[in-house]
């Protein structure tokens, strides 16, 4: 079907995107939990051991130790698997952080169905949701390795908490050269089309963009946004898809009620209804593989082009 | 070093009668809990921490972070009669759109570190303003002030752990050990002794004393360290009003109009 492209993990990036922060700025600090390896700290703690905080296994403290030290004049950076720190610190997160406005950068590390065959323990499909649910915190989910370093220079510079999600599996550059990649607070139109949009997140952008092309080769006219940022909502731009396009398609790797699905049809439903599908994973997953679990819940480009066929066909 | 024990002792009843007149106003606030706390607060901005109420966001200043929030009135008293904001802001304690929050608020108190309430999260934050003096070399030290039920939170003790792990020697916890959690007994719910040895075995030296005695607490805040240290204060719930100390029911009850004139002129001795 279409060429083969070169993926990247985005840890690999966010590590050195980091490593040049804290040579930078002397206030960069991580916080992690037993997770040098996991998060690809390795060379960060040895350029700087004294800025490397690793509470061991202890969510809760590590997100509280964070807070104390952006109280103390410091920028950290939490890195942790996603579903252990957004879980299990859950509440850390809400009162020392988002309430506190404490300088905290919550990096959730291979998010989503990552981990594959070790199971919904550690699958964060809930993240968004729960993320989404506190009082203006930015939540941003960069899908390549420009979008990556982009994202996470920006939330160095600015003073305030931000979720961020950082992938595991390694996916193609959907940003293509584009610069730059990542703008704050925007969502990335990076095909545009007349007859459907979709909107999509993350490991699913790549698929999004395939699922164009295989669109406009059957003459279906399709829109691709990239919303890398989730919160705060570019509703410019959704207001745009809705009343340009005639239905919409949000894709992600997340549950829907209260993900990026939901975040879209709640705009969406009050502004301007279109016919919409939301697609992502809204069950515990069985065993498998991450590429296996993608297809299991029709995240693939296949599944969004014959969504968008079947929406645009009953959905006028 | 020789403290002023008068001046303490004033302030002390100084913050006693303005949590009794602000939660007399308000018709809320937890009193009990208020009360046995007041003493080490006293000490502290009376005596021990390097805060300044004109410039409360210096990078230096000590840290003293109230993890038990809802002793919340007791704070305010505190930085109010330190100057951190006008005595007159506490009639709005719990009033519509009041900066003063049932709980702390930081962006709206100053002197107030953390939003505080739900517990077990201010000795981790303690833990994080400790590490991060140690990386800035200011002489920050950093003080946290837990209720004893409190301590059956299990992130205190993930932050005991890794505090002791630190040797973090510009730190001490402050646990005011007045027995009683919000319906009963602490050791009747959840028993928390042998409290010292569970620090110790933390690897943290750990001070008993009387919560009410200003150079012992002085003390105990102020000699050199060499690991964190764990203030174990023996307090007694609703001190200074006899009719309080020791009864559970005082964690949130508010005094009647009798109650109140026969408690402020118990505290007026003082």
């Amino acid at each position: 079907m279409s060429e083969v492209l070169e993926e990247f993990d985005n840890r690999i990036i966010f590590a050195k995107t980091l490593i040049a922060l804290a040579n930078e700025d002397p206030k960069i600090v991580v916080v992690c939990n037993d997770s040098v390896g996991s998060s690809n700290l390795t060379e960060f703690r040895d350029l700087f051991p004294d800025r490397l905080i690793d509470v061991g296994i202890a969510e809760q403290n590590m997100v509280g130790v964070a807070a104390g030290l952006a109280n103390a004049g410091f920028t950290p950076f939490v890195c942790a698997a996603a579903p252990f720190l957004t879980g299990r610190a859950l509440e850390q997160i809400k009162a020392d952080v988002v309430y506190t406005r404490t300088n905290v950068k919550l990096c959730g590390m291979s998010p989503g169905i990552a981990y594959g065959e070790l199971g919904p323990t550690h699958h964060s499909i809930e993240d968004i949701a729960w993320m989404r649910a506190l009082d203006s915190l930015p939540i941003v989910l960069p899908a390549d390795e420009a979008q990556t370093a982009e994202a996470v220079r920006w939330a160095a510079n600015m003073v305030g908490p931000v979720f961020m999600r950082i992938g595991r599996y390694k996916v193609p550059s959907v940003s293509q050269g584009q610069s730059p990649a990542f703008i704050p607070n925007k969502a990335m139109r990076i095909i545009d089309g007349s007859d459907i949009t979709i909107i999509a997140t993350g490991t699913l952008v790549s698929r999004a963009v395939a699922a164009a092309a295989e669109l406009k080769a059957t003459g279906i006219s399709t829109r691709v946004i990239n919303l890398s940022t989730v919160s705060p909502l570019d509703t410019a731009e959704i207001l745009a898809a809705a009343k340009e396009t005639k239905a919409i398609i949000t894709a992600e790797e997340s549950v829907t009620r209260g993900g990026v699905g939901g975040a879209i049809a709640e705009f969406v439903v009050q502004n301007h209804p279109v016919p919409m599908k939301l697609m992502g994973i809204d069950s515990f997953a069985p065993t498998g593989s991450a590429t296996f679990l993608l297809e299991h819940f029709g995240l693939t480009a296949d599944s969004i082009v014959a969504s968008a066929r079947e929406l645009l066909k009953h959905g006028k | 070093m020789a403290i002023d024990t008068q001046q303490i002792s004033d302030l002390a009843r100084e913050i006693r009668i303005q949590i009794l007149h602000t939660i007399k106003g308000a018709g809320m606030g937890h009193i009990g809990g208020d009360f046995s706390v007041t003493d080490i607060l006293a000490t502290l901005f009376g005596a021990v921490l390097n805060v300044d109420p004109k410039n409360p966001n210096k990078a230096d200043r000590d840290r003293l972070i109230l993890s038990k929030g809802h002793a919340a009135v007791a704070l305010y008293s505190t930085l109010a009669m330190r100057g951190f904001f006008p005595l007159e802001d506490l009639k709005t304690f719990a009033k519509p759109l009041s900066n003063l929050n049932g709980h702390p608020n930081r962006n709206k108190v100053p002197g107030v570190e953390s939003n505080t309430g739900p517990l077990g999260h201010g000795f981790p934050i303690a833990v994080g303003t400790a590490i991060g003096a140690q990386l800035a070399k200011n002489g920050s030290r950093s003080f946290v002030i837990m209720g004893d039920g409190e301590l059956q939170e299990g992130s205190n003790w993930e932050a005991a752990m890794f505090a002791g792990h630190r040797q973090l020697t510009n730190l001490i916890a402050i646990i005011d050990r007045n027995g009683f959690q919000q319906g009963s007994p602490t050791s009747k719910t959840n028993e928390l002794d042998p409290l010292d040895k569970k620090f110790e075995s933390f690897g943290w030296e750990v001070r008993v004393v009387d919560g009410h005695d200003y150079v012992a607490l002085h003390k105990a805040f102020t000699d050199p360290q060499t690991r964190p240290r764990a203030v174990i204060a023996q307090t007694t719930k609703g001190k200074g009003v006899d009719f309080m100390e020791g009864k559970a029911e005082w964690h949130h009850k508010v005094p009647s109009a009798e109650q109140y004139e026969a408690a402020l002129l118990q505290i007026g001795k003082q």
